[in-house]
C-alpha cells in the first residue's frame, strides 16, 4: 500500500485515502470544436505508458478531495514529487538525474 | 506418559505440566513448551506424513516455519486447520492432531505405489501426461489428480473464529529476536524512537535459546534473552510480539504481520480473534530474520529420522528431546560437530560424525576425539536404509579422482545433516532488493537497500554470535537515526562462544549408486530430486524460472528456502553454466502460508461491506418487503401480499399505480447541491441540455456523457434559485458523477464561482405516483399550490410536508402524475409512514425497484447501466431532442462528432415485441436478422430489458440493434437453446404514446 | 470533560444508551448538531468567520472553535461549520446575508451524517483497527481534523481531546462503523 503525500492537506497517508486517475498534464482543449478528429482520439485515448519516471494525477477522496499532481517512478513505485493542481508539469528529466535513474 | 526420548532435563519445557495429545488419534504427552514436533519426537515419532507425489514416508526435518514435510491437520472448533507446521503448533491440553496426505493411514498409504512407479513420474510429468485431449482435463485427469495428490483437506464448515486487524506506525520495525535482532532492538529503543519487534516463535531469542555452550555478558544466553526483554517490555516505546510472522514486504515501507493470538491456547477466550494482522508502516526496517541450514542432496535423504543438526541440537537443547539413541552426523561444514557434541553430553550415542571436507578443523576433531566420537573425514553418506524410520546409513570415502568409494554401512535411528547455512533473505527479496552473490561466503546475500531497511546479522551471511551482536547493535542504532535523527550511547554486550565455524557445499552429494533409480530429494514437499533437475535442463530449460515452474521445485510453503541454493547448484552444473547466471527465483509474499482469514479479517457476514439502509427501511421489514442489493443499497426490490410471488406482486404494483397511486422510496438517488452564482454555466457545461434559461422553480431532464460522447448518467436537475441547482443522479452512479464534477471544476474550469456538495444523504425521497397522486400529497403539503397550472409537470419548490421543510418536485419515472419529496433525512420515517397509510385510502400501494423499472419500460424510459453499456450515444438512445443544439460546448458534444459515431451501423435504442405475446425475452439474449443463423453469425444487437406489461398485458422488451431505428415493423430472431424467437421491432414507448397521463 | 474542544457543541445524546462502556473505551452516540458546508475563496473567509463566530482556519486539518461554534477545515476551500440544531436558521441566513453576492456556496448538511464520540485510553487503538492513520499525539494532535476511510466507509475523525476523539459517517454508513468499532472492542473484555 503506497505511501501518498497530499500537497493540500499536506500529510503522507496511505494509498486506501486516495484514487489515481492516470497520466498528468493532459489539457482538454479550450475550444473542443476547433479539434481535429485526431487531436480529439489523442486527447481521449492516447496515453504514454511511461516506464520509469512520470507524471500523474491523483486525488484526495477519501480526504480533502482535491485532485494533485506526483511524479512517480512506476517501476520502483518510488514518489519523487508532489504538486498541486495547475502547477506546470516538473521537468521530470532533471528529477530522474537527481534520483540517480 | 513414557516419553523415551526426553532427556532427563534441561531444556526449557515445563516438566511440571504434563500435556496429553493425539496423533492421528493415538494419545500421547509431551509439556508446556513443546511444539508438536518436539512432543512428537520425545514420543519416538518421526514418520509424520507422506511425500506429495510418491507418497513415501518423511519424517520431521527441521525445529522451525521452514519445515516442508511436518504438515499436519489440527482440529479445533471440532474442524480441522490443513497444513500447519509441526514445528510451530505449540502443544496444549487436548490437541488433536492428524497427519495429511496418506490413504488410509500413515503406516499403510495407497498412494505410496507411485513412489514404485516413480519412473512415470518425472519432472514435467503433468504437463507431458495429461496434454490431451484437452476435453479431459476437467472430467478425467484433474479430478485424478486432486484426489491423490494436495497438501491437506480444506475445512468443512464456515470459520467459527475472529480475525483482528491493526494499522500500526513505528520508526523501527525489527523483524527476529536472535542476538542481531535482540540488539537492534536494545539500540533502537534506547534512542526513544518507537519500535516493535517481532518474532514468529513462541518465545523471544531465536538460536539463543538452543545455544547452552556459549555466553553473553557472562551469562547462560537464554537468561540474557530474559533480562533483554524484560528490559524492552518496561519501555513505553517498544512493542513486542512474538508469534508474529513478518510475512510480506511491500512498497514504500509497508510490512505485513500476521500475530497468532490464540492458536496455542487450549480453550480460547471467544471475544479473542484467532490472529490478528498488522498492517505496519515502518520509517526503517531491520530484517534479522537470521539464516537457515541447507539439507544435504544424497540419495534417500528423505528417511523418516534424517533431520537437519541445528534443528537436532534445537530438539535436544531448547525442548530436551533426543532426535534418536543412535546418531550419525553428517556434514559439511563446522556447526553440526557442535550438535554432535551436546548430543553426546546427553549421553546419546553419536554413531560417527562423517564430514565430507578432506580436513576439518583440528579443534573440531580433537574436541570429538575427546569425546569418544568415531571421525570420517572425506566422508559422505551415499543411501539410508529403513522404510518409516531411518536403520543405517551407507558410507563413501571422496577420492581425489572425483569418485566415490564405498565405505561401508553404519547402523543409526537418527541421521542429522548439514549442508552449510544460507542467509533468509526472503523479506529482503519482496521489498525489491536484488541479492548479491558472494563467492566467500557461498551465498547470496543482500545487495543495495531499495526501501528504508537493512539486513543484519546471519540475514546477511555474517555469522558468530559476537559478530550477530554488534552488526544488531550497530543497525538499531542506524535505523533509529535515520528514523528520527536521534542517538543514543548503547553498550554493547559481550559473549563468548558461538563461533561462526567453516564449511558447506552446495548441489548433489557424490555417490557410488546407481544414478538412473536412486533418489535424493531437494525439495522434499514437492518431491523433486537432483535427477528431476538434470532432467528439466536436458529437456530445455534454461532459466531456473523455468525449471522451477517445470520441476516444481522451490515451490513448496517454504517457497525454495530449504531447496533453492541446491537446485541451482544442480542446474548450474547440468547447464555448465556459473550459477550467479542461472539466476535466481524471486521470493514472494507471502514468507509462510498465511490464513484466509487473517486477509479478511472483519470483512465478513454483516461487515462484509457496509449495508445502506434508507428510512423506510424498518417498515418495509415489518410489512413483508423483499429487498435487492443495489452497490451497498438495501431497496425494496416488491411487497407480496397475501402469498403472491413476484410475478404477481409486480403485476399488481404496476395496475396499481396507473389504476390509482403507489408510492416508493427514491432516497437511494444521488443528490449533489450546485451552488454559486456560475451554477447554471457550469451544468450548461457538463450536461448535454441547456440550463441558462431554466427559470427557478422549473425542472429538467439532464443527459450526461463522458468526453468520448458516451451516455453515463442521467437524472432531474430542479433550478432551486439563480445560483442553486439541485441535480439528481442514478443511485449506483452519484459516487463517479460527484468525482466527474470536482475533476472539471478543479482543474479544467478553477475558474468557474460555484461549487458542488453531496445532499444523497440529507434528504429522504417518497415519490407518489399515479392518477391520485396529488390528492394524496395534498393534505400534508403546505406553501405550495399543487394544481396543475401553478405547479406543472417538471416543477421545484420548496414548502413543508407535515410541518417539516421539503423540497417538493413534480416529476414522473412512471409516465404517470408524479410527485416527489425530500425531506431531511430524519422524518424520513415519518414521512414514509403517513403517506403509506395515506395511500390506503385510494386502495394505493407501495411498490419496489422491479415495478419501478416496468413502470418506465413501458414508457420506453433508459436506465442508464441496463439500457446503455457505455458505448451508447444519445443519437443511439433516440434522445437527441436531450441535446442543447445552440450549445457551444459541453462534456462529449466533440465526441458525438467523430465520425465513428455519427456512421451507419450503429447500435440503436429499440422496442420489441415478441410475435407470441406470452413469450418472454432473456435480458443479454443475441438478435440475429435469419431465424436460423449459421454459426459464427455475429450478432445484429441484443435485449437489454424485458418484462410482462400488465399494463398491456403482453411481453415487451427494449433492446439494441444495428441501425434499428429504421428496422421498425421488421422482424428480428432471438436465438435461443429451444429455437429462435421472432420479435417485431417497435418504438420505444408502449404505453401512453401520446404522453397525455403526465399533464393531469 | 470540559478540557474537550467544543464540549458545548458536541454532546452525548441524552436520549440514547451508549453504544460501549468499558473501562478502557466508551462509544458515545452524539446529539444532532447543525452542520454546515461552506465553500468559497480565500477573500471572503473574514466575512464568513465573523458572522459564524469562529475563524475559518488555514491551516490544513486544522479547526477553530468558539463558544457554541466550531469551523473545521475540510479542504483548501472548504469547512465544516457546527453550530448547536436551533442556530441554523441563523447562521445559514447570517451568513448569506453577509456576503451577499461574494461567491460562495453554503449547503445544509445537517442530515447528512451523524456522529459517535469514541473516548478513553484505549479509544487510539481502536480507531487502529480500522484507519490507517499514526494518530500519536505528535502526529494527530489534539485539535485535528480530517476525512478518512474507516474499513470501507469514509468518515470524518475530529480529535478534540486527547483520549477523546469525534467519529462522523453519512448516515446510512454509520451502522457498519459503529457496529465495527463495537465488535473490535469485544477483545478489551476478554480475561
Ligand atoms: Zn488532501
Amino acid at each position: 500500500m503506497l505511501l501518498i503525500y497530499c500537497p493540500y492537506c499536506q500529510v503522507e497517508r496511505a494509498e486506501t485515502e486516495f484514487h489515481c486517475g492516470g497520466e498528468a498534464h493532459i489539457a482538454r482543449p479550450a475550444d473542443p470544436s476547433k479539434a481535429s478528429d485526431e487531436d480529439w482520439v489523442e486527447f481521449l485515448y492516447m496515453r504514454t505508458n511511461t516506464k520509469g519516471i512520470a507524471a500523474e494525477r491523483w486525488r484526495h477522496n477519501n480526504g480533502c478531495g482535491r485532485f494533485f499532481n506526483a511524479v512517480r517512478d512506476t517501476v520502483s513505485d518510488k514518489f519523487l514529487k508532489f504538486y498541486k493542481a495547475g502547477e506546470p508539469m516538473p521537468d521530470l528529466e532533471a528529477i530522474a538525474k537527481e534520483a540517480g535513474k | 506418559m513414557s516419553q523415551p526420548f526426553r532427556t532427563e532435563k534441561g531444556g526449557r519445557i515445563d516438566r511440571a505440566e504434563q500435556l496429553s495429545f493425539t496423533f492421528d488419534g493415538e494419545e500421547m504427552h509431551g509439556h508446556k513448551g513443546d511444539t508438536l514436533a518436539s512432543a512428537l519426537l520425545a514420543n519416538g515419532v518421526h514418520l509424520v506424513g507422506r511425500s506429495f507425489k510418491y507418497h513415501r514416508p518423511r519424517g520431521i526435518i527441521s525445529a522451525g516455519s521452514e519445515e516442508p514435510n511436518a504438515l499436519v491437520g489440527v482440529y479445533r472448533h471440532g474442524d480441522q486447520t490443513p497444513n500447519l507446521r509441526a514445528t510451530q503448533v505449540e502443544l496444549y491440553q487436548g490437541l488433536e492432531a492428524i497427519s495429511q496426505n496418506r490413504f488410509p493411514s500413515l503406516g499403510f498409504d495407497i498412494g505410496a505405489v507411485n513412489d514404485s512407479l516413480s519412473r512415470f513420474f518425472p519432472a514435467g510429468f503433468y504437463y507431458k501426461t495429461f496434454m490431451w485431449p484437452k476435453s479431459f482435463w476437467d472430467r478425467v485427469y484433474e479430478p485424478i489428480i486432486r484426489a491423490a495428490a494436495g497438501l491437506g483437506k480444506p475445512p468443512k464448515n464456515p470459520d467459527q473464529d475472529s480475525y483482528g486487524n491493526i494499522y500500526a506506525h513505528c520508526d523501527v520495525l525489527i523483524v527476529g529476536s536472535g542476538p542481531t535482532g535482540l540488539a537492534a532492538a536494545l539500540a533502537a529503543a534506547e534512542t526513544g524512537a518507537k519500535v516493535i519487534l517481532c518474532d514468529e516463535q513462541a518465545e523471544f531469542g531465536g538460536t539463543l535459546l538452543s545455544e547452552t555452550s556459549a555466553s553473553i555478558d557472562g551469562k547462560e544466553p537464554a537468561d540474557w534473552v530474559t533480562e533483554t526483554i524484560a528490559k524492552l517490555s518496561a519501555m513505553d516505546n517498544v512493542t513486542l510480539l512474538t508469534r508474529t510472522t513478518a510475512y510480506g514486504y511491500f512498497a514504500h515501507n509497508f510490512i505485513a504481520l500476521a500475530e497468532r493470538v490464540t492458536e496455542h491456547v487450549s480453550k480460547p477466550d471467544p471475544k479473542l480473534p484467532r490472529e490478528r494482522l498488522w498492517q505496519v508502516r515502518a520509517k526503517e526496517v531491520v530484517i534479522a530474520a537470521g539464516s537457515i541450514e541447507r539439507p544435504m542432496v544424497f540419495p534417500e535423504n528423505d528417511r523418516p529420522g534424517i533431520l537437519l543438526a541445528e534443528a537436532g541440537r534445537t530438539y535436544l537443547n531448547r525442548y530436551g528431546v533426543k532426535v534418536g539413541h543412535k546418531v550419525l552426523v553428517a556434514t559439511a561444514c563446522d556447526t553440526a560437530w557442535q550438535a554432535a557434541f551436546d548430543l553426546a553430553d546427553h549421553g546419546v550415542e553419536v554413531a560417527a560424525i562423517a564430514d565430507m571436507r578432506e580436513a576439518p578443523p583440528e579443534n573440531l576433531v580433537s574436541i570429538a576425539n575427546a569425546r569418544g566420537i568415531r571421525v570420517e573425514s572425506g566422508c559422505v553418506v551415499t543411501g539410508t536404509l529403513g522404510r518409516k524410520r531411518v536403520k543405517a546409513a551407507l558410507l563413501g570415502r571422496l577420492m581425489t579422482s572425483g569418485q566415490v568409494a564405498s565405505a561401508g554401512q553404519i547402523e543409526c535411528d537418527a541421521l542429522l545433516m548439514s549442508g552449510g547455512w544460507t542467509p533468509t533473505v526472503s523479506l529482503y527479496s519482496q521489498s525489491r532488493g536484488k541479492v548479491v552473490w558472494d563467492a566467500e561466503k557461498g551465498a547470496y546475500v543482500p545487495g543495495k537497500s531499495v526501501q528504508n531497511e537493512r539486513s543484519a546479522g546471519a540475514a546477511k551471511g555474517l555469522y558468530g554470535l559476537q559478530a550477530s551482536l554488534e552488526d544488531g547493535y550497530a543497525a538499531g542504532e542506524e535505523a533509529a537515526k535515520a528514523a528520527t535523527g536521534k542517538s543514543a550511547k548503547v553498550t554493547y554486550a559481550a559473549s563468548t562462544g558461538g563461533d561462526a565455524g567453516s564449511g558447506g557445499t552446495l548441489g548433489a552429494i557424490p555417490h557410488d549408486r546407481n544414478a538412473s533409480t536412486v533418489k535424493a530429494f531437494v525439495d522434499y514437499q514437492n518431491d523433486v530430486t537432483a535427477k528431476d533437475v538434470k532432467l528439466a535442463v536436458r529437456e530445455g530449460m534454461q532459466s531456473i524460472e523455468h525449471i522451477k515452474r517445470y520441476t516444481t521445485t522451490g515451490m513448496a510453503t517454504d517457497q525454495g528456502r530449504l531447496s533453492n541454493m541446491n537446485a541451482l547448484q544442480i542446474a548450474s552444473g547440468a547447464l555448465q553454466r556459473p550459477m550467479t547466471e542461472v539466476g535466481l527465483t524471486t521470493f514472494r509474499q507471502p514468507y509462510t502460508p498465511t490464513t484466509f482469514g487473517l486477509f479478511a479479517g472483519v470483512a465478513r457476514g454483516d461487515f462484509f461491506d457496509p449495508v445502506r439502509k434508507t428510512p423506510s427501511h424498518e417498515w418495509v421489514v415489518k410489512n413483508g418487503g423483499v429487498f435487492e442489493d443495489v452497490g451497498q443499497w438495501k431497496r425494496t426490490w416488491y411487497f407480496p401480499k397475501n402469498g403472491e410471488d413476484m410475478h404477481a406482486a409486480v403485476a399488481r404494483e404496476c395496475k396499481t399505480v396507473r389504476d390509482s397511486v403507489g408510492l416508493f422510496d427514491a432516497s437511494t438517488l444521488g443528490k449533489i447541491e450546485v451552488v454559486g452564482p456560475d451554477a447554471a454555466e457550469f451544468l450548461e457545461r457538463m450536461y448535454t441540455n441547456p440550463w441558462k434559461k431554466l427559470a427557478p422553480g422549473r425542472c429538467r431532464y439532464g443527459l450526461l456523457l463522458n468526453d468520448a460522447g458516451y451516455i453515463t448518467d442521467d437524472g432531474v436537475i430542479g433550478r432551486l434559485a439563480d445560483d442553486r441547482f439541485h441535480v439528481t443522479t442514478t443511485t449506483g452512479g452519484a459516487p463517479s458523477v460527484f468525482s466527474t464534477m470536482e475533476d472539471y471544476l478543479q482543474t479544467e474550469w478553477p475558474d468557474l464561482d460555484v461549487w458542488i456538495t453531496s445532499t444523497t444523504e440529507q434528504y429522504a425521497v417518497a415519490a407518489v405516483q399515479g392518477p391520485k397522486a396529488r390528492e394524496v400529497i395534498a393534505p400534508f403539503i403546505e406553501g405550495i399550490d399543487l394544481s396543475a397550472d401553478a405547479f406543472p409537470h417538471m416543477s421545484v419548490k420548496e414548502g413543508t410536508f407535515c410541518g417539516v421543510p421539503c423540497r417538493l418536485f413534480r416529476i414522473s419515472f412512471t409516465g404517470e402524475l408524479g410527485f416527489e419529496i425530500n425531506v431531511p433525512r430524519r422524518h424520513g420515517k415519518m414521512m414514509w409512514e403517513t403517506l403509506a397509510k395515506e395511500i390506503e385510502k385510494y386502495d394505493g400501494t407501495t411498490y419496489g425497484t422491479e415495478s419501478m423499472h416496468v413502470l418506465r419500460a413501458e414508457k420506453g424510459y433508459i436506465i442508464v447501466g441496463q439500457d446503455t453499456d457505455g458505448t451508447v450515444t444519445p443519437q443511439d438512445a433516440g434522445m437527441t431532442w436531450a441535446i442543447g443544439k445552440k450549445k457551444l460546448d459541453f462534456v462529449g458534444k466533440r465526441g458525438l462528432e467523430r465520425p465513428d459515431m455519427i456512421a451507419d451501423n450503429r447500435k440503436q435504442f429499440v422496442g420489441l415485441l415478441t410475435k407470441d405475446p406470452k413469450v418472454k425475452l432473456e435480458e443479454g439474449a443475441q438478435i440475429t436478422a435469419a431465424g436460423n443463423p449459421a454459426t459464427g453469425t455475429p450478432a445484429e444487437g441484443h435485449v437489454t430489458s424485458s418484462y410482462y406489461s400488465p399494463a398491456l398485458d403482453r411481453n415487451i422488451a427494449l433492446a439494441v440493434v444495428k441501425n434499428g431505428h429504421a428496422l421498425e415493423g421488421k422482424t428480428l430472431y432471438v436465438p435461443m437453446p429451444d429455437g429462435s424467437i421472432p420479435v417485431e421491432v417497435t418504438g420505444t414507448v408502449f404505453y401512453d404514446k401520446e404522453g397525455a397521463r403526465i399533464n393531469v | 470533560m470540559s478540557d474537550l474542544l467544543a464540549s458545548d457543541l458536541i454532546t452525548p445524546d441524552a436520549g440514547e444508551s451508549p453504544l460501549l462502556n468499558q473501562g478502557s473505551v466508551s462509544i458515545l452516540k452524539a446529539a444532532p448538531i447543525a452542520r454546515l458546508s461552506f465553500r468559497a475563496r480565500e477573500a471572503s473567509l473574514k466575512a464568513a468567520g465573523s458572522v459564524f463566530g469562529a475563524a475559518l482556519p488555514t491551516t490544513p486539518l486544522a479547526c477553530e472553535t468558539a463558544v457554541k461554534r466550531a469551523a473545521l477545515w475540510m479542504g483548501p476551500d472548504e469547512w465544516t461549520l457546527l453550530a448547536p440544531e436551533e442556530d441554523l436558521k441563523e447562521v445559514f441566513e447570517g451568513i448569506e446575508a453577509k456576503l451577499g453576492d461574494e461567491p460562495h456556496a453554503l449547503v445544509d448538511i445537517s442530515e447528512r451524517s451523524e456522529a459517535v464520540i469514541v473516548s478513553g485510553e484505549k479509544a487510539v487503538w481502536l480507531l487502529n483497527t480500522g484507519i490507517f492513520i499514526d494518530f500519536s499525539l505528535d502526529a494527530f494532535p489534539v485539535g485535528t481534523v480530517t476525512r478518512t476511510i474507516f474499513h470501507k466507509s469514509p468518515v470524518m475523525v475530529w480529535r478534540t481531546g486527547s483520549d477523546t476523539f469525534v467519529v462522523e459517517a453519512w448516515v446510512s454508513f454509520m451502522d457498519y462503523v459503529a457496529g465495527l468499532l463495537v465488535q473490535s472492542a469485544q477483545e478489551l473484555e476478554a480475561a
